[in-house]
């Protein structure tokens, strides 16, 4: 929407704002509920809404109170810890497996291709519950319900999608003639892969992890039926936290979350653009 | 004439005809492809692909009936249920011996409570008789009928019969009938009485909201995707962030937010309190309902919206509605006739993004849903870990992907798999 012209009629010029009025409002819609957690953190008081104090601006109405119980208290801390034991796990499975499949999904010729692509984008699709009841009962049958080895196994499965589609998309600007280039001057397929191809796709596949990393990190439906207590993740126990009894420390978590999520999309952004850049598509 | 020209078949250099040794390099470059994809989809394929089989097995399966009373099944098949006669002697004594193995097994409590989801009751039947018959004296305690029927006249019900009798073979419709809301009567599949019919209504409700979050997010997500698409790179990149930040963020982090807005002492009631909109002691109830569902949903399913839409407006020149508009059109006739229909194949794309995401949501629904806002996934998580009705379970999940396998069949065909794009 370019700036509106000289000529303009006041009907449209009414329009003109209105309309960037209401994208505004949308815009606020999308961020406020996220942004309002932020501040909230830091009440004194055991509320979820602003106090008085908090509203005058008053040092007395902040704290760190819930930031230290989260620091402190060993439920939400061996949550943490197992969220961050299980997701790198599942994420060096699916990009593993993702960034080579991708790469046998990018050659010119493969057999049944649409299939495979279907099933392997399946995980993504699936209603959750359906994901989590199935495994549930397989794994249990397998003994590997209410393992850690059993949720790293599911997390890796629903990150995999999303490895494929960043690595995929990634390898479509691929110049194949590079790697020729290569096997010509006498590299091996092995040497070729890792100084010319990887080098390239490494920004779609540093995403493709990021995403089956928040993927993992995130996921609470699978882990409440294929985890048992010793596998209680983040979510988790914001989850249980959310369903009982409420307490204020969820929005100290929502906070270092939310400060999580910016990074990793600051991270995403950055490789977005230099994976553009290198592959020459636009100028940004 | 050179003696080097031949008319057989060209070779390549190594002597071989060259259209086999084509064959030959096109048939590595295929193994060398599934070679490298093999590894994963054997993963996805036992990870994934085989558990969700297995569970939509359980939606048909039904062999505990015939491998705990199998003396019963066989003694029963060849009576009459509707003769209105009970069964034989037989039939008594057959199963006062399976009750005799199942209650060594300790197994005859389960059968109970399978049969007792088909006719109430059954449960405590089998648990009753279960707890005598350890002691039974199968060869001496003749005749069965009258003990067994002394033990708990339910024995003397023939709609018990009936039940085990109809519920015998391996294989069962009983689970996905129950799903519709039927059951199997005395002619055949039949409707369930009007104050059982829950699933129906469950289905229903899931897909109407589901279609009122994805009409949502079409009309918050459109003016939106139309600004992105129409300002200057930089400034748009810069709002995009606004998009993609929800995104990003845990939809724990999200559904607790609203949970916090909404409630009866949160920021949104104050507010209205504050501007006088409602009166303190009448504080609106917005949550744990279908409102507050549908808020929440709505708000953690919008990018997915944006963002198709976004990609597909990018691509549609600016200079298509200018010349619409030089030709005569109005703003309105220009927007409707030119822009609009060029992208109706973003909205399409995130409309059924959106649509197979919100079917199949149970964190959200669960956490601000209360008892009316709850979609068939809540139901399906209910029958796994607390009814233990496994069957019923994966029945409801059978249809609830059939119905998400159509529509992902139906993206695949209007955008393609390849194309959706992250971020």
């Amino acid at each position: 929407m370019s700036a509106l012209p000289p000529y303009a009629t006041t009907g449209q010029r009414i329009w003109y704002y209105a309309f960037r009025v209401i994208c505004g409002l949308i815009f606020f819609f999308l961020i406020a509920p996220i942004a309002v957690v932020i501040p909230l953190s830091f009440n004194a008081q055991d509320f979820f809404t602003f106090t008085p104090e908090m509203l005058r601006l008053d040092p007395e109405g902040y704290s760190l109170k819930h930031y230290r119980d989260f620091f402190s208290s060993p439920d939400w801390q061996q949550a943490l810890w197992n969220s961050l034991t299980i997701a790198p796990f599942a994420t060096v499975l699916s990009v593993g497996f993702g960034t080579l499949a991708a790469i046998g999904l990018s050659q010119p010729h493969v057999p049944f291709r649409r299939a495979i692509m279907a099933i392997l984008i399946s995980p993504m699709i699936v209603p959750l519950i359906i994901s989590a009841a199935g495994m549930y009962f397989f794994y249990s049958r397998l003994g590997l319900q209410g393992t850690t080895l059993g949720v790293v196994l599911a997390h890796a499965a629903l990150g995999i999608p999303f490895v494929i589609i960043t690595v995929t998309a990634t390898l479509v600007g691929f110049d194949r003639s590079l790697t020729r280039a290569a096997a010509n001057m006498g590299a091996n397929p092995v040497t070729t892969f890792f100084k010319v191809q990887m080098p390239l796709i490494l920004p779609g596949v540093i995403s493709g992890a990021l995403f089956a990393f928040i993927t993992s990190f995130d996921e609470v439906v699978v882990v409440l039926f294929v985890g048992s207590a010793g596998q209680k993740t983040l979510p988790w126990q914001m989850f249980l936290g959310l369903r009982e009894q409420i307490s204020p420390t969820i929005l100290a978590v929502a906070t270092i979350l939310v400060v999580l999520s910016i990074m990793l999309l600051t991270t995403v952004e950055l490789l977005r653009r230099r994976s553009e850049r290198l592959r020459g598509l636009s100028p940004g | 004439m050179s003696d080097t020209t031949h008319t057989g078949p060209v070779l390549a250099a190594d002597g071989t005809p060259l259209k086999r040794s084509l064959a030959r390099a096109l048939r590595r470059q295929k193994l060398r492809a599934l070679a490298l994809i093999s590894p994963l989809l054997a993963f996805i394929l036992v990870a994934f692909i085989f558990p969700v089989g297995d569970m939509l097995y359980r939606s048909v399966q039904n062999g505990i009936v015939e491998d705990t009373l199998p003396r019963t099944v066989v003694a029963l098949a060849d009576w009459d249920a509707d003769g209105g006669d009970l069964p034989s002697e037989a039939v008594y004594a057959a199963m006062a011996a399976d009750l005799k193995d199942a209650a060594a097994a300790k197994t005859h409590t389960r059968v109970g409570s399978r049969l007792n989801y088909e006719t109430p009751g059954l449960s405590s039947l089998f648990r009753k008789t279960g707890r005598k018959a350890k002691t039974f004296d199968i060869e001496g305690g003749a005749p069965w009928r009258e003990a067994l029927i002394d033990i708990n006249d339910g024995w003397a019900d023939a709609e018990v019969w009936r039940t085990i009798q109809t519920y015998s073979p391996r294989i069962t419709p009983g689970y996905f009938l129950n799903a519709i809301d039927m059951q199997v009567g005395t002619d055949g599949a039949e409707m369930r009485p009007e104050d059982e019919r829950i699933y129906m209504k469950l289905l229903k409700r899931t897909l109407w909201m589901s279609m009122l979050i994805t009409f949502s997010c079409i009309a918050l997500g459109y003016p939106v995707a139309w600004l992105l698409a129409n300002l200057p790179m930089r400034t748009a990149n810069v709002l995009m962030i606004l998009v993609l930040l929800p995104f990003w963020t845990s939809l724990l982090v999200r559904t607790s937010a609203w949970k916090i807005l909404l409630q009866q002492q949160g920021v949104i009631n104050d507010i209205l309190v504050w501007v006088g909109l409602v009166a303190d002691d009448n504080r609106l109830v917005i949550i744990n309902n279908q409102f507050g569902t549908v808020v929440a949903m709505t708000h953690i399913l919008l990018p997915f919206m944006i963002l198709p839409m976004y990609s597909v407006m990018q691509t549609i020149p600016p200079t298509y509605l200018r010349a619409a508009k030089s030709l005569g059109a109005t703003n309105w006739t220009a927007f409707w006739r030119v822009y609009f229909p060029q992208t109706v194949p973003g909205i399409g794309a995130g409309s059924i993004l959106v649509f197979i995401l919100a079917i199949g949501y149970y964190i959200t629904p669960a956490l601000v849903g209360g008892t009316t806002g709850t979609f068939i996934s809540n139901r399906i998580a209910f029958h796994i870990s607390t009814s233990l009705n496994w069957g019923l379970a994966a029945a409801l999940g059978a249809i609830l992907l059939a119905v998400v396998l159509v529509l992902y069949w139906a993206y695949d065909k209007i955008v393609g798999i390849d194309n959706v794009k992250l971020g």
